[in-house]
């Protein structure tokens, strides 16, 4: 018998601090498998954001950097600048990437920086106690829209992938989910295009991963597929909406 | 050999970062320093650096923190509404430990303010702008020349400390004309930075840039590790120019271009048979207090002249230490005090020192 | 012909395995409780295991370590 699974080299050997169930510590693998197996993990640097991964420095094996709230794109721009035959990736939460970092993303990928974004989307703010998020869906209960999330109060929910693809300097772009095992491999296919894309020095790259939040979503972890499933999918669409064709 | 050449102070600034090494500039226009990313914009590209026109101040500093945590001399400038951006990133450089060079030419605030020069981000930059205990390394040159040799030691103070290294300027500085002597080779320190997030290359642990530690334990650490660095700055990089302080009736203190007008009223004052001298700190942070201590006993008082409602003044008299009255004297809003009006008010002071 | 490894004080007790496992083997020990404080997954019926790896795929914390 051989092994045909097993902790990827890239990710350390630490019990991560995340929630039960929540799926950023699928996310972590899936990008963590990825570097290994494009055998880049002496040559990647990522960028923590603030948010629940802000430490995901101390679990990826490679060198890492922590942002400021928002500026991880910036930050990665910067280190891209310098090294521009490294592969730099950012990990972003909604709230970073979508609400304070607003501006940091539309302009790298605009700029087209040949750097990779994991956006991570769960609809809420997970750190600081469960807050609205600019993805948080209408009627969404959060901490502060504690009636439920209403056009006329707090606005509409933002689709960032496909907001991005209007932009010629973001070459991929495409949404995935981890809520099940066939949509757990597919997020790897996309994750594992995506860093190909950079290394092929294509353009700016990201993946937005749908993702589960049990403990602000007051659901158990199985739950949460569910209600992932069944309500964030008709909003945020998944596919791809740039450089599905592009070759790597 | 070298060569002089008539330069403006922007433009001098950023030929200086260029001959220090720095390869990556990230800028965002606004008046009145913006020259400094026109000539970084033409000069890069040849030297196969970086030059990005950032969407904002805030990313621009973030491009610093990249890739001066990469190991990159990298440089970002500005005016006063844009420095006041850049506090969190100047914060999180500070923690983190990282070393840059940021340019404030200073303009006249608050809020949108004008565009003339001003000297009113002294608390700024020296008490810090940014949260938490932290330092910069001010230097505040008087002239194009040291504007121009203050920028390339900015870059290596900043390399040896690991510390953010401001150029406070104003708009008169940034904006005249002046020779400027280049070097063919100047003084430019190479530091290793094992520290760097330059890829492990599998052949080591690897780094991390980081300003954020959770437990309180080690956060007070770290923090009596970054006091210690900003003690041993206070000991080794004092900057100060003292001129005609022996015998002095009064002595003025003044940085940046208002020393210059200082220098001319010292020359006013010798043929009324006034004796003037000027303390002419050039690093603000540190502050060259053994100077100010040196002299604090010998004139009949201090007079402190800027360009604000008086900042520099309260840590002249931090240094004097109540061995004598230490007067201000400063115009606001881009109005530069002139020498008649400065000569005046050192007549009506040591008119009531009782000279 | 599978066998799989858990890790049990890794685990935080989130169940994701337990709904993906074809042969439906993978289940929560609750007379356990491990260092943590959850109640760990495992297998007992491992003869039964085909080694799919689907419960390793799912499982935010690489508790599960799979041979096939």
């Amino acid at each position: 018998m051989a092994t045909v699974f097993k902790k990827p080299h890239a990710l350390k050997d630490l019990s991560m601090h995340y929630c039960p169930g929540c799926t950023h510590g699928v996310i972590h693998r899936l990008v963590a498998e990825v570097i290994d197996e494009l055998g880049i993990e002496g040559s990647t640097i990522g960028v923590s954001p603030v948010g629940c991964t802000y430490n995901n420095y101390e679990y990826f094996n490679c060198d890492m950097q922590q942002a400021a709230h928002g500026r991880a794109p910036a930050v990665a721009t910067g280190i891209k600048r310098v090294f521009p035959e490294n592969t730099v990736f950012t990990y972003q939460g909604d709230g970073d990437l979508a609400a304070i970092g607003t501006a940091e993303i539309v302009h790298a990928a605009a700029r087209g920086e040949k750097i990779t974004t994991i956006f991570v989307n769960n609809a809420i703010y997970g750190m600081t106690g469960g807050q609205m998020a600019p993805t948080t869906l209408l009627g969404q209960v959060t901490t502060t829209t504690p009636f439920g999330r209403s056009i006329e109060a707090n606005g509409f929910p933002i689709n960032v992938s496909e907001m991005l693809s209007t932009l010629e300097g973001a070459v991929f772009v495409e949404r995935v989910s981890v809520h099940d095992i066939k949509n757990i491999m597919n997020a790897k296919r996309a994750i594992k295009k995506a860093f190909q894309v950079q290394m092929k020095g294509l353009g700016f790259s990201i993946v937005e991963i749908l993702s589960t939040c049990p403990t602000n979503w007051g659901l158990h972890p199985v739950d949460s597929m569910k209600w992932l499933e069944q309500n964030m999918l008709p909003k945020y669409p998944l596919g791809n909406f740039k450089g599905k064709d592009l070759e790597v | 050999m070298g060569q002089k050449k008539l330069m403006k102070g922007n433009e001098a600034i950023a030929e200086g970062a260029l001959r220090a090494g720095c390869r990556h500039y990230f800028g965002y226009p606004i008046t009145p320093q913006t020259e400094i990313s026109h000539y970084m914009a033409k000069k890069m590209p040849g030297l196969k650096g970086t030059f990005i026109q950032a969407e904002s101040e805030i990313a621009a500093i973030n491009m610093v923190y990249g890739a001066a945590g990469a190991g990159a001399r990298a440089m970002t400038s500005s005016s006063s509404p844009g420095i006041s951006l850049k506090q969190e990133g100047i914060s999180y450089m500070a923690g983190a430990e990282l070393p840059g060079v940021i340019v404030n030419i200073v303009r006249s605030g608050p809020g949108l303010g004008g565009i003339q020069p001003a000297q009113s981000d002294y608390f700024q930059a020296v008490k810090g702008g940014g949260h938490g205990d932290y330092k910069l390394v001010v230097l505040a040159p008087s002239t194009v020349q040291e504007l121009y040799e203050l920028t390339i030691e900015a870059f290596n103070i900043a390399d040896r400390y690991r510390i953010l290294t401001m150029i406070l300027g104003d708009g008169i500085i940034g904006q005249m004309m002046e020779p400027v002597e280049l070097k063919d080779d100047e003084e430019v320190q190479v530091i290793e930075k094992p520290w760097a997030t330059t890829g492990s290359g599998m052949t080591r642990e690897h780094n991390t840039i980081t300003s954020i530690y959770i437990q309180p334990e080690v956060l007070e650490k770290h923090n009596l590790k970054l006091q210690a660095k900003y003690k041993a700055i206070e000991e080794n990089e004092v900057r100060v120019e003292s001129y005609n302080c022996e015998n002095a009736d009064i002595i003025l203190t003044a940085y940046g271009s208002v020393a210059r007008i200082v220098k001319n009223v010292i020359k006013m004052a010798a043929k009324e048979g006034i004796k003037v001298g000027l303390i002419r700190p050039i690093t603000l942070f540190p502050f060259p207090k053994a100077e100010f201590e040196k002299y604090a006993e010998v004139p009949k008082a201090f007079l402190s002249v800027e360009m604000s409602a008086g900042q520099m003044v309260e840590d002249v008299r931090l240094c004097v230490n109540g061995k004598r009255n230490v007067y201000f004297y400063g115009r606001m809003g881009g109005m530069v005090p002139t020498q008649i009006e400065i000569l005046n008010n050192i007549k009506e002071i040591l008119a009531k020192e009782g000279k | 012909m599978g066998k799989v490894t858990f890790e049990e004080d890794r685990c935080k007790g989130c169940e994701l395995c337990t709904t993906v496992c074809p042969k439906k083997i993978v289940i929560m020990r609750t007379e356990k409780i491990n260092k943590k404080g959850f109640h760990p997954a495992g297998v007992d019926d491992m003869d039964k295991c085909t080694g799919c790896a689907f419960c390793a795929t799912i499982c935010p914390d690489c508790v599960i370590e799979v041979e096939r």
